[in-house]
């Protein structure tokens, strides 16, 4: 929602393209790839509200592009060169407030050993030194884990974490979370900006533009799932003995998400990309 | 257990549910002892509240015994008999911790949902769709209370359970109404519908010093216990012109405070009724503003609206004009439950408040179809179906 208007804050960080951004796929493969892709992304949409669709997402969409850059490559090499590198990044920047003091919320978050507990796609974080650490996500559904290393490259206490992972990982990507007074006595206001890099290329783009929308709103519930926890120490729940049809209520939820569509302003601070 | 699910519109059918059991370190199960009908339950027996799902429980006032808690609540502990408000408040977010419980930053979790619609996300409320949490109701032999502690209070020895089973929801809803109205020695207060939540209001409005009180419905029996019990003059707005009565009994200048206690499905003689009743059938509006537009106009300049009437999406026609060069306050909201309890347990203890005339009807939960078809057509002169599932 806050796309790009984090204020005063630095410029915006992007994984620099490295690992899985380089096109060096056979044709099986591609194809393999973007069916597996496509499989994967739409059970991460469906496994959304259980936080486990992040992975399946993002895998998914990591091997959706990697099959359909690869076509590109072969029949529209010239085409493809014309693409701005930043274009397929995946990136959502969220804020959230919380009654809690700034040293409490930053020390948090600079645990990264913490993250796994409000982010639902991480199975694990290991810090192995003072800057570096070693991220587990897992693919529901016995379809493995993908894990990676990042390091901290910028951290300044009770204020500021920048961290990316290492070039060569599977998933390119980089977080900076900003911690600040919020006026009147109301804690702290996070300001993270999460980013993804997906595969160069025109499709790598519009596979970006398809899942950011679903990228934002599970980080979106990462980010509640932090406040949560540092304010209540727990995380609320309904389930129980409630409800039994699920797929009716989802298409009533839908229904009435349209309906306040139809009337909201959407105006330049909504805009998705 | 046995509870009353909803099926879908005006579909109510008791069934076997699998028991709650504590999820989170601050919850609580509680044995229901009583469970009352509420207005605002016919907003979703109508299917005007979206995101009810087949087999919800339903109910969100009600008192208990405490049969479990979780380790991190500290309170509490069982046989504790308590009284539960109907909206859940973790008491830390910073609208808790100043007593704006309903305005809760984390006890919906489906916070995203009303976010999107409303721009913020409220309060979890018991047994009332899933936008507002999706949390299991109280028309049950048990229930799950999360932030127990925060929620869930311990009634004074020597209440009766028919006298304390209102400090839940249509007492401090009335209470609030008052509260908002901002009532200042000397003002006359109208307060539109006689339901619980209208009938609580009148009384908490003499409580916090209004001069007098007229109360608006078309029940008889309704507008006889406001005026015989709650000691309010009464309007019969199918019998007067609303607005010329009004400016006659406060002498031409219009009531000081106006309390909304009706909400969207309000009903009306005039032809603004029919307009709002085919938009909202064809969901162009959801909610028929009719108390709205009148009290507005009814106000004396400079007064206060005070809404506690519940209303869920858009209004049409709303007469802006009168409320902005009139100079009106709009106050409004779902009531504060743990703010209000505490005091309104002492004002029940000292016999200053007794909502127990509310309570026409005592059943078993096996007859919570029967009582809600009751409740919503206002037959046998029914104020609230309490229910009494053990
Ligand atoms: N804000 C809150 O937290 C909260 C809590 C509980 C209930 N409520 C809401 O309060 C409202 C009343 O609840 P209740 O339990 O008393 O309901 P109820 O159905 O028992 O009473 C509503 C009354 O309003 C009367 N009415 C209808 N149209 C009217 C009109 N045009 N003018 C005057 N009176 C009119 C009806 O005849 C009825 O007596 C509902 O909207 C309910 O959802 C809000
Ligand atoms: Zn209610
Ligand atoms: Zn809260």
């Amino acid at each position: 929602m806050l796309e790009n208007k984090s204020g005063d804050s630095s410029a915006i960080h992007i994984p620099p393209a490295t690992g899985s951004s380089i096109i060096n796929i056979g044709t099986g493969e591609r194809i393999a790839s973007v069916l597996g892709g496509l499989a994967l992304a739409s059970l991460g949409v469906r496994n959304m509200k259980k936080g486990k669709g992040i992975a399946l997402l993002l895998g998914g969409g990591y091997l959706l592009t990697r099959g359909l850059v690869g076509y590109c490559a072969v029949n529209h090499a010239l085409h493809r060169n014309t693409v701005s590198k930043n274009a397929s990044a995946i990136q959502v920047s969220r804020a959230f407030t919380i009654n809690k003091p700034r040293a409490e919320v930053y020390a948090y978050w600079r645990k990264l050993e913490n993250l796994p507990r409000f982010m639902k796609h991480l199975s694990e974080v290991k810090e192995t030194d003072a800057t570096h650490s070693h991220w587990t996500a897992v693919i529901p559904r016995g379809l493995g884990t993908v894990s990676w290393e990042a390091e901290i490259v910028e951290d300044r206490a009770d204020e500021y974490i920048f961290w990316q992972s290492l070039p060569g990982s599977t998933i390119d990507n980089a977080g900076e979370v900003t911690f600040k007074d919020a006026p009147g006595q109301r804690g702290t206001e996070v300001h993270a900006i999460i980013s993804y890099r997906l595969p160069a290329g025109d499709v790598g783009a519009l596979a970006a533009k398809l899942i950011n929308p679903v990228v934002e709103l599970l980080i979106q519930e990462d980010l509640r799932r932090f406040k949560n926890i540092l304010e209540t120490g727990e995380i609320p729940t309904a389930e129980g003995p409630s409800g039994r049809l699920q797929d009716k209520v989802r298409s009533k939820l839908k229904k009435f998400k349209q309906s306040y569509q139809h009337h909201n302003y959407e105006g330049p601070m909504l805009e998705r990309h | 257990m046995k509870a009353l699910c909803w099926n879908g519109i005006n579909d109510l059918r008791v069934e076997t549910v699998p028991d709650p059991v504590i999820l989170n370190p601050q919850d609580a199960i509680i044995r229901v002892i009583m469970s009352s009908v509420c207005g605002s339950d016919l907003h979703l027996l109508g299917g005007y509240i979206p995101t009810m799902k087949a087999g919800d429980i339903i109910g969100h006032e009600f008192i208990g015994e405490v049969v479990d808690i979780g380790k991190e609540v500290k309170k509490l502990a069982k046989g504790d008999r308590v009284v539960v408000g109907s909206i859940i408040g973790c008491g830390e977010c910073s609208y808790c911790s100043t007593g704006a419980w309903s305005l809760c930053d984390n006890s919906n979790p489906n916070a995203a949902l009303l976010e999107k619609v409303y721009g913020a996300t409220s309060a979890g409320i018991f047994g009332y769709s899933h936008a507002f949490g999706g949390y299991a109701g109280s028309h049950a032999d048990l229930i799950r209370v999360p932030f127990a502690d925060k929620g869930a209070f311990k009634i004074p020895e020597g209440l009766t359970n028919e006298k304390v089973v209102f400090a839940s929801d249509a007492l401090p809803t009335g209470y609030m109404a008052a509260d908002m109205a901002g009532i200042q020695s000397g003002d006359i207060v109208a307060v539109w519908g006689c339901g619980g939540v209208g009938l609580m209001a009148i009384q908490c409005a003499y409580l916090l010093g209004a001069e007098r009180v007229i109360a608006i419905d078309r029940i008889p029996e309704r507008l006889r216990m406001a005026n015989e019990i709650a000691h309010a003059e009464v309007l019969n707005y199918e019998q007067v012109d609303i607005q010329e009565a009004l400016k006659e009994m406060t002498g031409g200048r219009g009531p000081d405070r106006c309390i909304d206690a009706v909400g969207m499905e309000a009903h009306s003689p005039g032809i603004d009724y029919m307009y709002d009743r085919v938009k909202q059938t064809l969901r162009l509006e959801n909610d028929r503003p009719i108390v709205l537009r009148e009290a507005a106009v009814a106000c004396r300049k400079g007064g206060t609206l005070s809404v506690v009437g519940v209303y869920g999406g858009f209004i049409d026609k709303f007469p802006m004009g009168a409320v902005m060069n009139k100079a009106l306050t709009i106050r409004t909201g779902q009531m504060h439950a743990q703010k209000y309890i505490p005091k309104l347990l002492t004002h029940l203890a000292q016999n200053e408040l007794d909502p127990s005339f509310l309570l026409t009807h005592l059943w078993p939960l096996s007859r919570g179809a029967e009582g809600y078809d009751m409740f919503k057509k206002k037959k046998d002169k029914c104020l609230r179906v309490v229910f009494t599932p053990n």
